[in-house]
């Protein structure tokens, strides 16, 4: 209890952190009411076309160029954006923690190995290898996720090797190696618990830029076609800038204030968990 | 000694690097959709058995899979990457044509974002604390949460559609015939808008990178040996600090550079730039997926070569890289 208070202190100390969380749970609640603020789909066909922003009552945000509530987009697509963030990530966290670990752990030509592999996935240009990856599996919700895990793993599998690297030499590791416990039981209840925080701290950055890539994926007409996204809705009304600046406006404020909040929140964390090496410069 | 056989490991890993990413290349053609010889002979409008026979043969597609992957190699090796149905054309050539459009808008972003980023990191890091410090740090965190094809379609509307400054389509003006230094000077106003979005990002992460890198320098017990003989603040920075500090922010720009070619697909969509970009995004409207993979294989060769550049460079840059 004491050790939680301490870490809300460090992290309140960081005004952007608790600025980017209020951000955040806004976002997250928006997204669990979604139904209730606008009941209807985000699909359907509710006001002539082109209604220009803060003009008709009702319609704040405008509609777009079939006559859809820009609004109601807005709210629905938060589901997305979140969704995609969120499990992307944990496929990543996987394959790099897991990858990580055995690199780490075992060294030598197993650390060879995976650090090979993960070195060619780091190299490949990450965006162009999701948008193949997409266009191969066809685009959904679940192709999307894969897609963006698949890319986003290297980092992670990076960091967790490092960790594990320099803990395994440690005393208390050697003390349950002569205890003779075995290799699976020092892996997740030695060393896994102690590289938590920058894994954590690490998680924050990977959903915003999970959430920047599933954007960017659903503006190239990559996103699932039954589901409305932030991304989609900027690549529908780019034919129309023009005409209609307000169609492409409003969502990229939205996936801007989203992952700007998460990086924020990411520092704040990053300040919490490692106090020693909380800059000097705040 | 130790620098040429540092080289010469460099190269051995670079070209095996390339290796596994044409195999990986292979492994997500043959996951494609659809038989290749069925898909051709469909899109050659004569699907009777035949014909699918021929070109089973022709392609060895009834070979087993590592027979396959060593006549798609020879094919790579001669720099055949296959047929684009779609548009008519050799794959290889496509790409080829559109090739330097890119690497002219990736190369001018990177220089930008680099200069920039480092600029106002070191600023941001000699001001530490105060007001340009806070100002260029929020303006970081704020280029870094922007989606990259969001920022390039405003930019067009503010500078192109209402102020008017700059065109916001395609690489020169159609039809205006220029030629000579006017043609030059032409492409560099539609060059404009393009590399300053596609580079924005980036900046924001060499900023971050810079700030941080020279912090740590900072600190160092050479910088403070600097002080205590009383040489002036500026010249520290400048001498001590930001050489030092510079290393670990080249290497990761190096690195990071290739990511720019992912990047450079969202930004050619939006302005209409004929190069490697836009033709990935064509292949993928019309599913076209031998180009598609064509450009991935392309844009990864060219993240390889230009990785394996800039760490010959940096061996003559830096001596102490030969210990590691």
């Amino acid at each position: 209890m004491q050790k939680n208070l301490e870490f809300w202190k460090r992290f309140c100390r960081n005004k952007g952190a608790v600025v980017g969380l209020l951000i955040i749970v806004a976002v997250i609640l928006m997204a669990i009411f979604a139904p209730l603020l606008y009941p209807d789909s985000p699909w359907k066909l509710v006001q002539r076309p082109f209604i220009p922003p803060m003009e008709l009552d009702g319609y704040w945000f405008g509609t777009d160029t079939l006559g859809r509530d820009i609004g109601a987009g807005l709210v629905h697509g938060a589901r997305v954006s979140l969704l995609v963030g969120l499990t992307s990530t944990v496929v990543a966290l996987l394959i790099g923690v897991t990858l990580g670990a055995f690199a780490g752990y075992y060294g030598g030509l197993v650390d060879d190995g995976v650090m090979r592999f993960t070195e060619l996935f780091q190299t490949v240009p990450n965006f162009a290898l999701a948008i193949v990856l997409v266009a191969i599996m066809q685009p959904s919700v679940e192709s999307v996720i894969l897609a963006i895990g698949i890319v986003s793993w290297p980092p992670v599998a990076r960091l967790v090797r490092g960790e594990f690297l320099s803990l395994r030499s440690r005393e208390f590791v050697q003390a349950s190696m002569v205890l003779g416990q075995s290799n699976a039981r020092i892996i997740l209840t030695q060393i896994l618990p102690n590289t938590l925080s920058p894994v954590i701290v690490m998680t924050s950055l990977m959903v915003a830029t999970a959430i920047l890539l599933e954007s960017a994926l659903s503006f190239l007409g990559l996103g699932d076609p039954d589901v409305m996204s932030w991304g989609y809705m900027i690549g529908a009304a780019r034919t129309v800038l023009r005409q209609a600046w307000w169609m492409s406006f409003f969502p990229g404020v939205m996936i801007l204030l989203t992952v700007l909040a998460l990086n924020l929140v990411g520092e704040g964390l990053n300040d919490a968990m490692n106090p020693r090496l909380a800059r000097k410069s705040r | 000694m130790g620098k040429l056989s540092f080289i010469a490991r460099r190269l051995v890993k670079g070209v095996f690097v390339l290796l596994a990413i044409v195999i990986l290349n292979f492994l997500l053609i043959r996951l494609a959709p659809g038989d290749p010889a069925q898909v051709m002979a469909g899109e050659a409008g004569a699907a009777d058995q035949e014909f699918i026979q021929q070109l089973q043969e022709k392609f060895g597609l009834n070979q087993p899979l590592h027979e396959q992957l060593f006549i798609y190699l020879k094919g790579v090796l001669t720099l055949d990457l296959g047929w684009s149905y779609r548009q008519d054309e050799a794959v290889a050539t496509l790409i080829f044509e559109r090739l330097p459009a890119t690497l002219l808008l990736t190369g001018t972003a990177f220089c930008f974002a680099l200069t920039f980023g480092v600029l106002l990191g070191a600023l941001a890091a000699a001001r530490v604390g105060r007001w340009t410090d806070s100002l260029i740090t929020v303006l970081a965190l704020v280029c870094y949460a922007t989606p990259l094809f969001w920022v390039a379609l405003m930019s067009i509307l503010l500078f192109s559609v209402y102020l008017g400054w700059l065109p916001g389509f395609g690489m020169f003006s159609v039809g205006a015939g220029y030629t000579g230094l006017e043609f030059v000077l032409d492409v560099l106003r539609h060059l404009i808008l393009p590399a300053l979005t596609l580079g924005l990002f980036y900046m924001a992460v060499y900023t971050r990178m810079t700030r941080a890198s020279m912090l740590e320098v900072m600190e160092m017990d050479y910088v403070k040996t600097a002080r205590a003989k009383g040489l002036a603040p500026g010249r520290i920075t400048r001498m001590h600090v930001l050489r030092n500090a510079l290393l670990p922010v080249i290497t990761l720009a190096g690195i990071q550079a290739g990511q720019m070619v992912g990047g450079a697909v969202l930004t050619e969509t939006v302005f209409a730039w004929p190069g490697i970009g836009r033709l990935m995004f064509d292949a993928l409207l019309q599913r076209d997926y031998n180009l598609l993979l064509g450009v991935f294989l392309v844009s990864s060769a060219v993240v390889v070569l230009f990785n394996l550049v800039t760490d010959l460079v940096y061996t003559f840059v830096d001596p102490r890289i030969e210990v590691s």
